[in-house]
């Protein structure tokens, strides 16, 4: 009996807290891990950020499997987080079908549209940062060969490969660009050994420059390229300093400033829902320039990157997006 | 087999294997720094302390009751299926195609025709392993297990190659159409005027408990039922009796199959409401667990795996809740499943040392058991 009432009283207390917990925004770090160094981190970083800039707090969970996303996103929106922010493309359709349940939550999703009332959706102009590293890579690579290695296969990871291998060509027409997927299902996020590997065989096709676009795989991309000594290009989180020397740069995409701009909204009230495109005139995406990839990046690069990214601004210049039609006029998938 | 008691055998020897797994995760718990009792009180609280708890635990638990009772069922014909989680991959497949091929109008006719659809299919995955097992000797315990893996890679298979929603990046089919939805707890306690939390709880639990009742009687009130148990006792007894082992076994796997794959039901058509790719999220093997904790009777596996749900749910909510980080959960879970599974025989000689000498003092009037 007295265990029961101990129960109770825990019941109460957590009842209590949950209360008071009432409109702090809650961040879902979606699979492969918060500590990806790249798209999760990015998130994470977001959240960090705020919280040293606020003072705030904010609830924070980690996806366990693809079958529990629908209980997590539930538990975060009634356990009163507002808004609930999950990251990537997989939890759209789950986001579908969560979201109308819970019309005064609000809910940000990066990565994917989804069309609800009460949804924010934030995407990235991913191909024009990718055509300015692309473009990069042409520049800095002396084999006339330039590789890719992407995550999952999918037209969002195609869309980076197609973005790449435009802003190579742009530099010469004979370049030619491998490209590479880990797999086809969402452990290709996470799995490095296989990155280091594909890594090794674009190398031994004559490939000096390699733009990895694979979460936590891409940590093994960068890695080989280390070891055996060629140029390597970051995603999403600036990963220059990973392996100073042989980054060349990093395609940021500013997944923490999506984050940070929702949990920020969110705190002043005024979250706007609907679709928000993040390119290279917000600094949505950008190159990553920093002490660690100073000495490897030219003035004329600088220059070249500096010209194409105020050509795709003022559109001038455009990069063709794969996802628009699912094609790419410089690369066969 | 006599040496306890039955209500020891089915009650009293889980409960003390429970406790000691429940003290030792204390302790990992204190290590980490954080208040085991708080951990304890929040894992309970969260897995039965409301409707919410409740409908997540009963939902965890209904998938458990259909691995724990397909592993149970082999385990009487003395075969190890530890492919449950195949078979129920295997399951999630039919009760997708049966679910998106026909427009159905309602549930309750979209529901038989599932569980047909998961039954078929989850038996069939577990017929090439007892075949192979029946005539050629292959072992089953090697063959239902990379049977696992290739259930997994043909899944993944077909819906990156043609379940998947054209156009879409995630690997999932399409929603199931409204016809072939179960209602949930909520909707049907909703009649009654009862108030339930939104919960992934739905009628396929009736239809686990039913699997219950009719495992019982299939073992222990039919000739078939006698047949696989005395196949399980002693093979070449049952052959002497004229027990075919050939049928026996492909009949036993081939039910073990198809409750694995019923597991589908719950899990795909009841929640998820869509073929997506870890959908059995590990209950093929915590069946293992459950069947064991249950000592393989129907309602020993119910009860397991209700508490293994509660485990399951508790520990989502422990994450929730508290810094505990999300691979401690599985920690405490694997210790249950340690303690109750492979530790079994250190509080079962004691015990059972304790009871005989209990028994030995003679009592006039009591009958020998």
């Amino acid at each position: 009996m007295t265990l029961m009432h101990k129960f109770t009283t825990a019941a109460a207390v957590t009842a209590l807290s949950a209360g008071a917990a009432l409109a702090e925004p809650g961040l879902i770090i979606d699979l492969g891990g918060k500590f990806d160094k790249s798209f999760n981190e990015s998130a994470y970083t977001g959240a960090q950020r705020w919280v040293e800039e606020t003072g705030g707090s904010y609830m924070e969970t980690e996806l366990a499997s693809e079958a529990q996303r629908e209980q997590t996103m539930r538990r975060m929106a009634e356990r009163g987080a507002n808004p609930v922010v999950v990251l990537g493309f997989a939890n759209a359709s789950t986001l579908e079908t969560v979201a109308p349940d819970y019309p005064e939550t609000n809910f940000v999703i990066v990565d994917m549209v989804v069309d609800q009332p009460n949804v924010q959706s934030v995407v990235f102009s991913e191909h024009q940062g990718s055509y300015l590293v692309g473009l990069m890579a042409a520049m800095a690579s002396e084999t006339g060969t330039v590789s890719f290695v992407g995550g999952m296969d999918v037209p969002l990871i195609r869309k980076f490969a197609c973005g790449y291998a435009q802003g190579a060509k742009s530099v010469a027409d004979d370049i030619e660009v491998i490209s590479n997927m880990t797999g086809t299902t969402p452990a290709a996020w996470n799995d490095p050994v296989k990155g280091a590997e594909l890594t090794r065989s674009q190398i031994s096709q004559g490939s000096d420059v390699v733009f990895a676009a694979a979460g936590g795989t891409g940590v093994g991309v960068l890695q080989a390229a280390a070891d055996e000594g060629i140029l390597a290009i970051g995603v999403d989180s600036n990963q220059n300093y990973l392996f100073p020397g042989t980054m060349l740069t990093s395609m940021v995409k500013r997944v923490d400033n999506a984050v940070y701009d929702a949990f920020q909204s969110a705190e002043a009230g005024d979250l706007e829902t609907g679709v928000q495109v993040k390119g290279l005139e917000d600094e949505g995406v950008a190159v990553a320039m920093d002490e660690y990839n100073a000495d490897l990046v030219t003035e004329e690069m600088q220059a070249a990157v500096d010209e194409a990214r105020a050509k795709i601004i003022s559109g001038e210049l455009e990069v063709h997006d794969y996802t628009s039609d699912d094609s790419c006029p410089a690369l066969t998938f | 087999m006599d040496k306890l008691p039955r209500w020891a055998d089915i009650a009293l020897i889980p409960a003390i294997n429970l406790a000691l797994a429940l003290i030792v995760s204390g302790i990992v718990v204190t290590f980490i720094g954080q208040d085991p009792f708080e951990a304890l009180a929040i894992m309970v609280n969260g897995a039965v302390g409301s409707t919410y708890g409740w409908g997540y635990t009963l939902y965890y638990a209904t998938n458990f009751v259909f691995t724990g009772l397909a592993v149970a069922i082999a385990f009487h014909a003395r075969l190890f299926n530890i492919g449950g989680e195949g078979q129920a991959q295997l399951g999630s497949l039919g009760v997708a195609l049966v679910s998106l091929m026909i427009p159905w109008p309602h549930w309750t006719l979209a529901l038989p025709a599932a569980i047909v659809g998961g039954a078929v299919f989850g038996a069939a995955w577990a017929a090439i392993p007892a075949y192979l097992q029946a005539t050629r000797g292959s072992h089953i315990v090697i063959t239902t297990i990379m049977f696992n893996f290739i259930a997994s890679a043909l899944l993944v298979y077909l819906l990156v190659e043609t379940l998947k929603v054209p156009g879409s990046m995630a690997p999932e089919t399409a929603r199931f159409p409204e016809g072939a939805r179960l209602p949930s707890a909520r909707d049907v306690l909703a009649v009654i005027g009862v108030p339930f939390s939104r919960t992934p709880l739905n009628v396929s639990f009736l239809v686990a408990l039913f699997a219950c009742w009719a495992l019982w009687l299939l073992l222990w009130r039919t000739r078939l039922g006698f047949e696989i148990r005395a196949f399980g006792r002693s093979e070449p007894a049952a052959r002497y009796a004229g027990i075919s082992p050939l049928r026996i076994t492909m009949i036993a796997m081939l039910i073990s199959g198809a409750l694995a794959g019923l597991m589908a039901i719950n899990a795909v058509m009841g929640e998820q409401e869509r073929l997506i790719q870890d959908n059995v999220l590990g209950a093929g093997f915590v069946g293992i667990a459950v069947a064991l904790m249950g000592r393989s009777h129907p309602v020993g596996v119910l009860i397991a795996a209700i508490l293994f749900g509660a485990l399951y749910q508790g520990g989502a909510e422990l994450e929730f809740e508290t810094a505990v980080p999300r691979e401690m959960v599985v920690v405490i879970q694997a210790l249950v499943i340690l303690f109750t599974g492979a530790l079994d025989g250190m509080v079962r000689r004691p015990l059972e040392g304790m009871f005989l000498r209990f028994r030995r003092k003679p009592k006039p009037g009591v009958a020998a058991e």
